[in-house]
């Protein structure tokens, strides 16, 4: 996968509000697929499937032991998804203070013409 | 309230997105800072350390408009280029939209609509995209409402993360 196939199968597995809860559940440990099927009351299969996907994404990592095989949460793509994220809502956000300044000066400056309209029309 | 407070993001339709930024401005003096590259190189930079060497706008229907970014610590190019479609000063105007190096594939057809109210000016920008596939890997880039949440919740996961 290149960077731009990594970025889709990162945000096409946090699409998913279950899987996004089994990330934040990772944030705080390691767990089992029985750990994380109890709080979604959820099958195991179906939590499978979830992992699945997020392990495909790169956004988690399966330990070897095959009985528990313990989900484990990878910062790395996470981070990349947020930081892009970031790149393109700060882009508008920025350009638009900029813009709210830049209308600030040019209302100062029609101000001042027009004030020395009148004074040039008064005299 | 203040404009600051007054963008958003959101997806309309199969194809569409739709971005909303009011301005404490009346809408003849917004339109000519969209359209007169002297003003459009001073504001349209994102984040700090971007600057707009090249600002091109021939702003005439069948016109083109060319802008290319530089980023000098990183060392880095950026570069959007389209032709007008409409334009109705101080209220309309369309035209596409290409990346030199494109993070979509196709061509965006970009609409700006300024309404004035009490001086202050509100200014609706809908991107069409080619299709659908199109507009939802742009919308995975953190604008659909459900990104933009799993966002915050991603902020508070890599801060748990980042304090271990």
């Amino acid at each position: 996968m290149n960077a731009s196939q990594r970025l889709d199968a990162t945000f096409a597995a946090l699409a998913d509000p279950t899987r996004r809860a089994i990330l934040a559940r990772l944030a705080t440990g390691n767990a089992s697929v029985l750990e994380l099927a109890k709080p979604f009351d959820m099958s195991q299969p179906a939590i499978s499937k979830h992992l699945k996907v997020l392990e495909r994404a790169g956004l988690i990592s399966r330990g070897r032991d095959a009985q528990r095989r313990p989900s484990r949460l990878e910062a790395r793509p996470l981070a990349e998804a947020t930081s892009w994220l970031a790149d393109y809502r700060i882009f508008w956000e920025r350009s638009f203070q900029n813009l709210d300044a830049l209308l600030e000066e040019l209302k100062t400056q029609q101000k001042k013409q027009r004030r020395a309209g009148r004074n040039r029309r008064s005299q | 309230m203040n404009p600051k407070n007054t963008f958003k993001i959101t997806s309309s339709g199969d194809r569409e997105v739709v971005m909303t930024r009011e301005f404490n401005a009346p809408r003849k003096m917004v339109f000519e800072t969209l359209t007169r590259p002297e003003y459009v190189k001073r504001w349209l930079l994102g984040p700090e350390g971007w600057t707009m060497p090249i600002c091109e706008i021939d702003l005439r229907v069948g016109g083109a408009y060319r802008y290319v970014w530089r980023h000098s610590a990183k060392g880095t190019e950026m570069g959007l280029h389209g032709v007008f479609r409409e334009i109705v000063p101080p209220e309309r105007i369309v035209h596409t939209e290409q990346f030199d190096q494109p993070w979509y594939p196709g061509e965006a057809l970009v609409t700006y609509v300024l309404v004035e109210r009490g001086g202050h000016t509100t200014l609706t920008c809908t991107i069409l995209y080619d299709s659908r596939e199109t507009r939802d890997t742009v919308l995975k880039s953190g604008m659909e409402r459900g990104v933009a949440v799993s966002y915050d919740r991603l902020d508070g996961i890599l801060a748990e993360i980042a304090a271990k």
